[in-house]
């Protein structure tokens, strides 16, 4: 657990590659593209075409392949078990049976068709967070949210929110373990007894981290307000996104890939 | 002083939950700091020192009286952000005052709030690291620093938005030794090299000693101002508000009782203690 | 008889090596070191809070990380109260908090009044706040309320991270006083982690001074503070009073240096200034 405060969202590997360099919202951009195109596509040569996408990608990015495949793991299950899903639950061509499953063709194609269309899901929106630092990424996202200012879309807002959530995940992280030794060294004990019993043993941890939580929450506040912040009218910015010719040839070029895919596959 | 920067007329103060009960945080307190003055207040917890702080950059109002800032009234509405960039605050806990992933990014806050320029920005953030010395950790994230790196940069956050004055609320309150140097040290750089009003807030001797002047409060009000030779020298009077003295100068004063009446009652340091024993014997 | 004793952790940034001590029954300790010299790793060793990765640490003889030592056990005899205890409070009722400790010991029901009790007048808090969510307390009051909860255990041995910390001097007092009462009245053994070379001075039997996760000096106040230049090297210091007798003898004058409390140098200044 004291590895975790050194685990930053999203595991952003830093880099100087023209990947990590594009502005936050084409990059942004870019992975919204690829998602709509692995829902609009609906054969394997589709996919195969993502795939080879996201690869140079990967290679562009200069990011060791392993990171990349690291955000399966956490999945595996639900991979295996959408597998099997589909393999054994799909009506038509028996291929194969052992007891009472039945694996038919069309399970198995369907199967792997969702299964490519997870993983690539999965790599896209890794590839965004690893070559992205999470400070550009809440820029981003604060920039491509505020022409919906209009609608209502409090754009600033959850970007201070974001913001100060990511400041303050590592600094939770170790409060909660000061609480946990603490309430430990008076008999605490998180491992044994049924999940009823260990859900009730994590009481003497929210509390205080919740106490605490709202605690820092108000004396951060006063300590904004002391510093002149009154909500994001009149703010100029210490760091400023630039939309590049290189952003707009990167964007145009996966636009016309995904449109082009889309359309023939 | 008609161009104090500081005044407090007749200021009493309660929180609204006080109120029915009568009971005032601030009583009747009259006060002037000067430009450039470092001014220290002293007191136990409870005793008012931290209302009054609050009411120096307006997050706290008077219930009676008035609080001028370079003039300006700090009920007047519309110049609250005038009032909070010329008056900035450092608070007690280094963590909660930090509000970005990374240094350089927090000390641009306050400019940020400003409305100023980005190139002016980054000339601020530039200089105010500088000054603290916390140049070559813009790029940390606060969770890696210690207590006292962590306040240099709330300090630095501050500086960026070139205030007048400064006011710090037991800034280290919840640091080590080391921390308590650091931030002591920038304090004084503060108000010797950049000229910056400082008012602080401390229980802490060796800090109070530093200053221009101190004030010692109790039960909201002001019961001793002076130089720290002439409060310090006090010693009964502040063991009778449960504060303490620097321990060089309750021990002249115990010498003192014991017979020696030779030894001066304003002693503050282990050097001038010696020089008295030194022409003593 | 209690008896410590451990060697080599190594961690992220606070590693211990080789580090090697032993805590008699009824001692009053002080360990000093700045951050990250290692003490507070050293201390969650005590009661099993961390394991080393090398070494042993026994407690009343019994090797603690050993096959059937029940953890619990142990933490029952050796009392925690970290920094800023009042961060752990979660009662609904003050006495729920100071009652947690005991009862995850096994303490029957009908005995935990007795306990809250008497742990509530050890810290001088009035019996009357039990009823009161902890929450309302200033922040004093809360801290007694923590260190309560400790004692609630009955614990042997008590340790104590910087209890201090972040309190007025009035509110020192109070923590230090109490300190004093449970090590000379109730006769447990104290280990006093502190910053402060005055507070640890005047109580403590032994210090053990720690840099960089080893124990760089060990002994009786008077002879650990004879090396003021290295406790000022390695970012610690000397009683203000020490200072002066050892500035004085620096100057030619007769005295004795090996005094740390603000009576023994007051004395020892008369005498200096009786013999002229």
């Amino acid at each position: 657990m004291a590895m975790m405060k050194n685990i930053t969202i999203g595991q952003y590997i830093p880099g100087e590659s023209i990947v990590h360099q594009l502005d936050p919202r084409t990059k942004i951009l870019a992975t919204f593209l690829f998602i709509a195109l692995l829902f609009l596509v609906d054969t394997f040569t589709g996919y195969a075409l993502g795939a080879l996408l996201l690869f140079s990608i990967v290679l562009l990015s200069r990011i060791p392949v392993k990171f990349v495949l690291r955000g399966i793991r956490p999945l595996a299950f639900i991979i295996v078990l959408t597998l099997c899903l589909h393999f054994f639950m799909t009506e038509g061509r028996v291929l194969f049976q052992f007891w009472f499953l039945k694996l038919t063709y069309e399970g198995l194609i369907r199967g792997l068709m969702m299964v490519s269309r997870l993983i690539l899901l999965i790599i896209g929106s890794s590839l965004l967070t690893l070559t992205t630092s999470p400070i550009l990424l809440t820029d981003g996202i604060e920039s491509l949210l505020k022409p919906f200012k209009v609608i209502g879309v409090p754009a600033h807002e959850l970007a201070m929110m974001m913001t100060i959530a990511l400041r303050f995940i590592p600094t939770l992280v170790e409060e909660t373990e000061k609480i946990m030794k603490a309430q430990m060294a008076r008999g605490a004990d998180f491992e044994s007894g049924n999940i009823f019993q260990r859900a009730k043993s994590l009481i003497p941890i929210l509390i205080p981290l919740f106490v605490s939580a709202f605690r820092r929450a108000d004396e951060l506040a006063t300590a904004m307000e002391a510093r002149g912040y009154r909500g994001g009218e009149g703010r100029t910015r210490f760091r400023v996104l630039r939309f590049t010719r290189r952003d707009a040839a990167a964007l145009i070029l996966i636009t016309a890939f995904v449109a082009l895919v889309a359309f023939y596959c | 002083m008609a161009d104090a920067l500081i005044r407090f007329v007749d200021v009493s103060f309660s929180y609204s939950s006080d109120l029915e009960h009568g009971f005032e945080a601030l009583a009747g307190i009259n006060l002037e700091i000067a430009d450039g003055e470092f001014v220290a207040v002293l007191g136990h917890n409870g005793s008012g020192k931290s209302t009054l702080a609050k009411h120096i950059n307006a997050l706290l109002v008077p219930t009676s009286g008035k609080v001028f800032v370079a003039g300006i009234d700090t009920q007047d509405g519309e110049r609250l952000w005038e009032i909070r960039q010329k008056v900035g605050m450092v608070f007690q806990n280094p963590d909660n005052q930090l509000v970005a992933t990374t240094v350089e990014e927090d000390v641009a806050f306050g400019p940020e709030n400003l409305g100023i320029p980005t190139p002016e920005i980054h000339r601020r953030v530039d200089e105010a690291l500088k000054i603290v010395g916390m140049s070559d950790y813009r790029l940390h994230s606060p969770h890696q620093l210690s207590g006292g790196q962590k306040q240099r940069v709330a300090i630095a956050g501050m500086i960026a938005m070139r205030p007048r004055c400064i006011v710090f609320d037991e800034p280290t309150a919840m640091l080590d030794p080391v921390g308590r140097h650091e931030v002591m040290q920038t304090v004084i750089k503060l108000n010797q090299e950049e000229k910056i009003t400082i008012v602080l807030i401390t229980h802490a001797m060796e800090e109070a000693i530093l200053a221009d002047r101190v004030i010692v409060m109790e039960e909201g009000k002001i019961v001793l101002t002076g130089t720290p030779r002439e409060v310090f020298s006090q010693v009964e009077t502040l063991a009778k508000l449960r504060l303490d003295v620097p321990e060089i100068t309750s021990l002249a004063n115990r010498l003192r009782r014991r017979g020696f009446a030779q030894i001066p009652n304003n002693i503050l340091t282990i050097e001038e203690m010696v020089n008295v024993l030194c022409r003593l014997g | 008889m209690s008896y410590i004793y451990n060697a080599g952790q190594p961690m992220a940034h606070e590693a211990l090596r080789n580090v090697s001590l032993t805590i008699e029954d009824g001692e009053f300790v002080g360990l000093i070191g700045h951050t990250g010299s290692g003490k507070s790793t050293l201390v969650q060793h005590f009661n099993g809070l961390l394991r080393p990765t090398a070494g042993t640490v026994f407690v009343d003889g019994v090797d603690i990380f050993g096959k059937d030592v029940n953890l619990r056990k142990v933490r029952q005899k050796v009392g925690m109260v970290f920094q800023y205890p009042e961060y752990q409070l979660f009662g609904e009722t003050v006495f729920e908090d100071v009652a947690f400790g005991p009862k995850n010991m096994g303490v029957p029901d009908a005995e935990l009044p007795g306990r809250v009790d008497q742990a509530l007048a050890l810290v001088g808090l009035d019996p009357g706040l039990k009823e009161r969510s902890p929450f309302e307390l200033s922040g004093g009051q809360k801290r007694k309320v923590a260190i309560a909860g400790v004692l609630a255990m009955q614990p042997q041995i008590l340790i104590l991270d910087e209890p201090t910390a972040g309190l007025d001097p009035k509110g020192r007092d109070e923590v230090l006083s109490l300190v004093a009462y449970l090590h000379q009245k109730e006769n447990k053994t104290i280990v006093l982690v502190s910053h402060s070379m005055e507070d640890v001075a005047r109580l403590a039997q032994r210090l053990i001074v720690m840099a960089r996760g080893k124990i760089v000096l060990e002994g009786p106040p008077e002879v650990v503070f004879r090396q003021a230049d290295y406790l000022e090297a390695i970012g610690l210091g000397v009683p203000q009073v020490t200072k002066l007798l050892q500035a004085l003898k620096k100057q030619g004058f007769a005295v004795d240096p090996d005094h740390y409390t603000i009576e023994a140098v007051e004395d020892e200044i008369v005498r200096l200034l009786e013999t002229k």
